[in-house]
């Protein structure tokens, strides 16, 4: 091969690896810039658990609480609501056992929470994330309501244990955060069961 | 392969019909043929355009978490450095690239005295050029206050008060630019807006312009030949090679090695001893307490000298502006025959040795506390720097030249 004839092959060669090169460092340098969307160490700060008081909550009351910003709802429930809940008619609701919804293992049952009294939801619709009323009442909304949770927005209805009548736009029950009760009145949302120090 | 290669033409073609795209790319690219000697100089354009895109992409970044507010402003870098994912590293390159941009540009502008680039037919490529070097240090010292640091704080309190040093509407002037009657929240405010909109947008537009009118003319070379007079029958320069792939392949070697150094410095050095980033800038500003020496950054710190060499404040900020301003009339005050350094003679490259040394020393000179000694130094740099431009009319005409070549060497 004379000096000045071109290898094509050993061209190809090298701008193939220089490309590949290339493009693997600037998929790296865009890591950070990538990265740097996620929540910064405040806002990771703020999504610390809270601890609640919930010694003055009164039978039938609710408190709202912000965890992570959004609105956390701690409902005392009556032995009456309770009641209600477990005589509830499954086929009104899209998913009674909370299969396709977002719950801690603990609160996978029926009333969906670990201690019957008190109800604890992040207080947001599932469907656009308006926040629902509070509206215990029997017959507040139409004559068959039984107690529970309507949303302003889109109309979605909540029975009292955060779960979904069908029907309605919501597709599956409201999410119970993680909490464990740190003592009688006391409950830490945010830990799970497993995490009490 | 065949296929795919098949339509990428034919949207290359869709899209060419509609746009000047094989045009453009051919005129800037492709068919833009540069000198073929060019040397290690020639690297510092395209490393200022790197270094600017790498300002705007951090810059875009800082702005999602920096708050400019007088309040908040302090807190919100420290927020960025403590708790943004990456934040420390997307400030150190922002911090580290407005020093990096200084040295690139500085050393571009050095090239174009070695080889004369600022000489006919390249009057307006100079020009245009100045005004991208008037612009980003005005950019620059709007960045400076926004750390809102003492440095910011008394670095924009000393710069905006020399304007009320002009007679007559000094003090309405600098009242005027503050929008308050000390350096304020509503300062930092229009501050941030010129610094993140208004001068990125003029140097962007004013770079396009340098580009478009160096391509007009074509690249000046270390030999100061003019490719363009020479060319084969094909009407290709015959010094002239396409600069894509000759110089687009080597200016990337370049490009890797300059971002390697530029790692080097914001992951181990970021602060650069004080040179990139000042001690007393991680002081929060206080409007009651000046620092005890305050300086500019590096950058500026040749005109500072220049102005602190003065005992009068009108002359001292008039000369200090007249220090940058006399590079505008470069191309009209070079009578010199030839272009390049390689065929001047001893006259001009003792001037230019003299005019980089004093450059130099007057930098420094400006980082150091003024004593007696060190203010007659400065004057007499100071007057080194301007005899430069103001003898230049006599010293390049009477200069002894050697004969330029037809074509570029192989140096």
């Amino acid at each position: 091969m004379s000096d000045n004839a071109v290898d094509v092959d050993r061209r190809r060669f090298l701008t193939g690896t220089t490309a590949v090169i290339g493009g693997i460092g600037a998929a790296i340098a865009a890591v950070p810039f990538i990265a740097s969307f996620q929540p910064s160490a405040k806002a990771k700060a703020i999504g610390a658990p809270v601890e609640v008081d919930i010694g003055k909550l009164e039978p039938g009351q609710r408190i709202t609480q912000k965890w992570r910003g959004q609105p956390v709802w701690i409902v005392r429930r009556t032995s009456e609501m309770v009641d209600t809940l477990k005589n509830f008619d499954g086929g009104l609701l899209r998913d009674p056992s909370s299969n396709e919804s977002v719950q801690p293992e603990y609160a996978a049952n029926a009333w969906r929470s670990t201690k019957e009294e008190y109800l604890i939801l992040v207080g947001l619709c599932t469907h656009l994330g308006c926040s629902p009323s509070f509206v215990p009442e029997p017959g507040a909304v139409d004559e068959t309501w039984v107690g529970g949770f309507f949303c302003p927005c889109h109309g979605s209805k909540f029975d009292l244990a955060g779960r979904a009548y069908s029907g309605y736009p919501a597709p599956t029950n409201m999410t119970v955060p993680p909490y464990r009760f740190a003592s009688d009145t006391r409950v830490v949302i945010g830990e799970d069961e497993g995490d009490a120090s | 392969m065949n296929a795919v290669v098949k339509q990428l033409t034919g949207l290359r073609d869709w899209v060419d019909d509609r746009f000047p795209l094989v045009k453009l790319w051919n005129e800037h690219m492709g068919q833009y043929y540069a000198p073929k000697n060019f040397n290690f100089w020639y690297y510092f354009g395209v490393l200022s355009i790197v270094v600017l895109a790498l300002q705007i992409v951090t810059g875009i970044w800082l702005t999602m978490n920096y708050k400019p507010d007088a309040e908040l402003a302090f807190a919100s870098v420290e927020y960025i450095m403590r708790d943004v994912e990456w934040g420390w590293l997307i400030r150190y390159m922002h911090s580290t690239g407005a020093s990096a941009f200084f040295i690139v540009v500085y050393l571009h502008m050095f090239r174009a005295l070695l080889y004369g680039s600022y000489k006919k037919p390249r009057e307006l490529i100079w020009i245009l050029g100045m005004f991208t070097y008037l612009a980003l240090m005005a950019e620059a010292f709007l960045g400076y206050l926004l750390p809102w640091g003492q440095m910011s704080f008394w670095g924009a309190q000393v710069i905006i008060s020399l304007f009320g040093a002009i007679p007559f509407v000094g003090d309405t002037l600098s009242l005027w630019i503050r929008g308050d009657f000390v350096v304020s929240d509503v300062t930092l405010n229009r501050f941030f807006s010129l610094h993140v909109i208004a001068m990125p947008l003029a140097i962007v537009g004013l770079v396009f312009l340098h580009i478009i009118a160096l391509h007009e003319v074509g690249s000046n070379n270390p030999d100061g030949v003019e490719i363009k007079k020479k060319k084969g029958p094909d009407g290709v320069p015959l010094d002239g090679i396409p600069f894509h792939p000759y110089y687009s392949v080597k200016d990337t070697v370049g490009v890797i090695v300059f971002l390697i150094l530029f790692a080097a410095v914001v992951f181990f050095a970021p602060e650069f001893g004080g040179w990139f980033l000042e001690a007393n800038n991680f002081i929060p500003a206080n409007p009651l307490v000046t620092p005890e020496h305050i300086v500019p950054l590096w950058y500026f710190t040749p005109f500072y000298a220049i102005l602190r060499a003065v005992p009068d404040k009108l002359i001292g900020v008039l000369l200090m502006g007249a220090a940058t301003m006399i590079f505008f009339l470069l191309p009209w005050l070079d009578r010199s025959p030839v272009k390049s350094i390689r065929y001047r003679g001893p006259l001009f490259k003792t001037a230019l040795w003299l005019f980089v040394i004093s450059f130099i020393a007057l930098g420094y000179l400006g980082t150091q506390t003024p004593t007696p000694q060190m203010t007659w130094m400065a004057r007499g740099f100071s007057a080194i720097y301007f005899g430069f431009f103001l003898l230049m009319p006599f010293y390049s005409k009477i200069d002894k030249t050697k004969p330029v070549p037809d074509r570029v060497t192989d140096k």
